[in-house]
């Protein structure tokens, strides 16, 4: 009796599982290659003369169409699709909703800033679009195959497009290192996965989640995640995988450094959240020092790289640096907190800092001429909106309440504290405080009197005005009312990290008493 | 006779150091490239390793996806080789160097 019920029941079960078809669980991501190819194929047929800033506009509609389909999934029973291939529930929609809007908000900047006489716009547009379907499947992901496969979708995307300038020395070079160095890394981060399969004989998350603490060959397993970080690191421009970074944001075009500084950062942040605290969990003893000092390096090689810089985008891309290192300060939390925490700070970050390449690009130019601090100088008098939101984001990066950055920085510290790490959080309060001083310098810059003419910068049109108007609301309500984000990333760190798994393996290692974790040596592994 | 299991993973890892080491020390832009495909080649090695000893399938295709990868990574990343030879008429990794560290 008891088995016919349970069959009844399977039975229900399947019926209500296929209602939902699997094309459902990638519907963002489809709709976006379908964007993408229209792009491309439509591209050919215009005249050789015509403007192509309505295929920009089919762009921009493919990728707010994506973003309602991403929110559409919120309705959808969170579930995995395609034999465990992704899945979709808070956590993933979370972060496609961010990574849509970083390329909406890049589109609109590229469609103000790209002239029409600038060769190839069209393939720019396809390009990024193609990169966002690699970015948004990282963060649904749940099998090592396909967030390496969709990784490279994603680079293989960002190499181009940061050599899109190619007539110019700089951005061919950009494109060069980013390319060499990010297929260097790859290859750890393939090798750490090879080393994973190895140790559990599967590669899908849950698999090797469940067959890491009975290894025959932890060996394996711990050398796996540190390639697997090395990897990362690289991709989240972490010290000390950082050296590219500087180069490569100060050679590509504006408007690529605003998507590859936020989009695929927030995606390889998911991707190491997922790796960490939903495959890796048992491991924490041993990735956790090596986080304390990507997090520790990161901090201070950032801000203190940036004290010395002269042009603004070199300035940022050490900032960037820095505010990974704030960010994996969220991961030594250990708790449903400190994810909610990293994946809140993410978002945060990537809003304001998406915004402040919006204000570069048009400033800069498509020419990239008004790089250094001192032609920043009388901004606000010349372009006031210009100005004062440059001025409101770099507020923001520094922290100052009412904008996001300030909660990002106070739920990881706190996160941080709660968890006892208390060196990490002073060394990173302290790095803040560095870091006020060189974005203050843009600050006071930009508010200074003019020294000489208003440089010949165009009026905003409508896709960047509309692109700041995005960026600085996000900005603002991420500051005044964090409380409905911070619920969603709650809500996404649940997915995968039930509380009581992690603190019970916290108290086995001794880390709730206050105590930092104690650092194991590494050829205990073998044992 | 056959060969033991191990000595398929220490050649990989061999491989993959030669690959680390010439990434690291050569000067021309070509043969840095070349490293990296070596790395990826070693990485495969260890794949059909793992895939032998687990008798599981997932391994070998994943080898698959790794050589189609490594050939999209192959067509851009000489398309920037190329840019970079026009631009600059040097293939000496030390004359790209246009942006100071």
């Amino acid at each position: 009796m008891i088995a016919i019920e349970q069959g009844a029941q399977q039975v229900a079960q399947g019926y209500a599982v296929h209602q939902i078809y699997q094309i459902y669980r990638i519907l963002p991501e489809v709709v976006l290659t379908i964007t993408g190819v229209l792009i491309m194929l439509i591209e050919p047929l215009l005249p050789s003369r015509a403007s192509r800033k309505p295929l920009g506009g089919l762009a921009i509609v493919g990728t707010l169409a994506a973003l309602i389909a991403s929110l559409w999934q919120m309705s959808l029973p969170a579930g995995t699709a395609y034999h465990g291939e992704v899945r979709t529930d808070a956590f993933s929609v979370f972060f496609h909703v961010l990574i849509l809007g970083i390329v909406l908000v890049t589109l609109l900047t590229a469609v103000d800033v790209f002239l029409p006489e600038t060769e190839n716009t069209a393939e720019f547009y396809a390009l990024v679009v193609f990169g966002a379907v690699g970015m948004c499947l990282m963060t649904s992901a749940v099998e090592l195959l396909l967030v390496f496969i969709s990784l490279e979708i994603s680079s293989i995307s960002t190499y181009i497009l940061a050599g899109f300038r190619r007539h110019t020395g700089k951005s061919t070079e950009a494109a060069l290192k980013y390319f060499l160095l990010g297929s260097f890394a790859t290859a750890f981060f393939l090798f750490g996965i090879a080393l994973l399969f190895g140790s559990t004989g599967t590669t899908t998350f849950a698999g090797i989640a469940a067959g890491l603490p009975g290894t025959a060959t932890p060996a394996f397993a711990v050398i796996a995640v540190a390639m697997i970080l090395v990897g990362l690191g690289f991709k989240v421009s972490a010290a000390p995988f950082h050296v590219w970074t500087p180069d490569v944001y100060e050679g590509a075009p504006s408007p690529v450094v605003g998507l590859m500084s936020t989009a695929p950062k927030a995606a390889a942040f998911a991707v190491l959240l997922r790796i960490a605290f939903e495959v890796c969990p048992s491991l924490h003893v041993r990735w956790m020092p090596l986080i304390w000092l990507l997090a520790a390096i990161s901090m201070t090689v950032g801000n203190l790289g940036a004290l010395r810089q002269q042009n603004v985008k070199r300035m940022l891309a050490y900032s960037s640096i820095a505010h990974a290192g704030y960010l994996l300060v969220a991961f030594t939390a250990l708790s449903r907190e400190g994810i909610a925490a990293a994946i809140f700070y993410t978002a945060a970050y990537a809003v304001t800092n998406v915004g402040i390449f919006a204000v570069v690009s048009h400033y800069g130019g498509y020419e990239e001429k008004l790089l250094s601090i001192a032609d920043y100088r009388g901004m606000a008098r010349h372009f006031p909106v210009l100005g004062g939101a440059l001025a409101f984001f770099l507020l923001s990066l520094i922290g100052i309440p009412f904008t996001a950055g300030f909660f990002g920085k106070f739920y990881v510290f706190s996160a941080s504290l709660s968890a006892g790490v208390l060196w990490l959080s002073i060394l990173g309060l302290v790095n803040s405080g560095i870091a006020s001083f060189y974005y203050l310098r843009l600050v006071t810059a930009v508010y200074s009197q003019p020294a000489s003419e208003a440089p010949a910068v165009r009026r905003p049109g409508w896709a960047l005005q509309l692109a700041l108007l995005l960026t600085v609301t996000a900005t603002l309500v991420l500051g005044i009312f964090p409380g409905r984000t911070l619920a969603m990333a709650r809500a996404g760190a649940a997915t995968y990290a039930p509380s009581s798994a992690i603190t019970g393996s916290l108290k086995a290692a001794g880390g709730v008493s206050g105590a930092p974790l104690p650092v194991t040596p590494l050829h205990a592994a073998g044992q | 006779m056959t060969v033991p299991l191990a000595y398929y993973l220490v050649l990989s890892a061999v491989l993959f150091s030669i690959g680390v080491a010439a990434f690291l020390i050569r000067r021309n832009i070509i043969t840095v490239f070349l490293a990296i495909e070596l790395m990826l080649n070693a990485v495969n090695l260890a794949f059909v390793t793992f895939a032998h000893q687990w008798r599981i399938v997932n391994g070998q295709i994943f080898v698959f996806f790794v050589m189609v990868v490594a050939a999209a990574e192959a067509a851009v990343g000489l398309a920037i080789i190329i840019t970079i030879f026009r631009a600059r008429n040097t293939l000496n990794i030390d004359q790209v160097d246009l942006m100071k560290l």
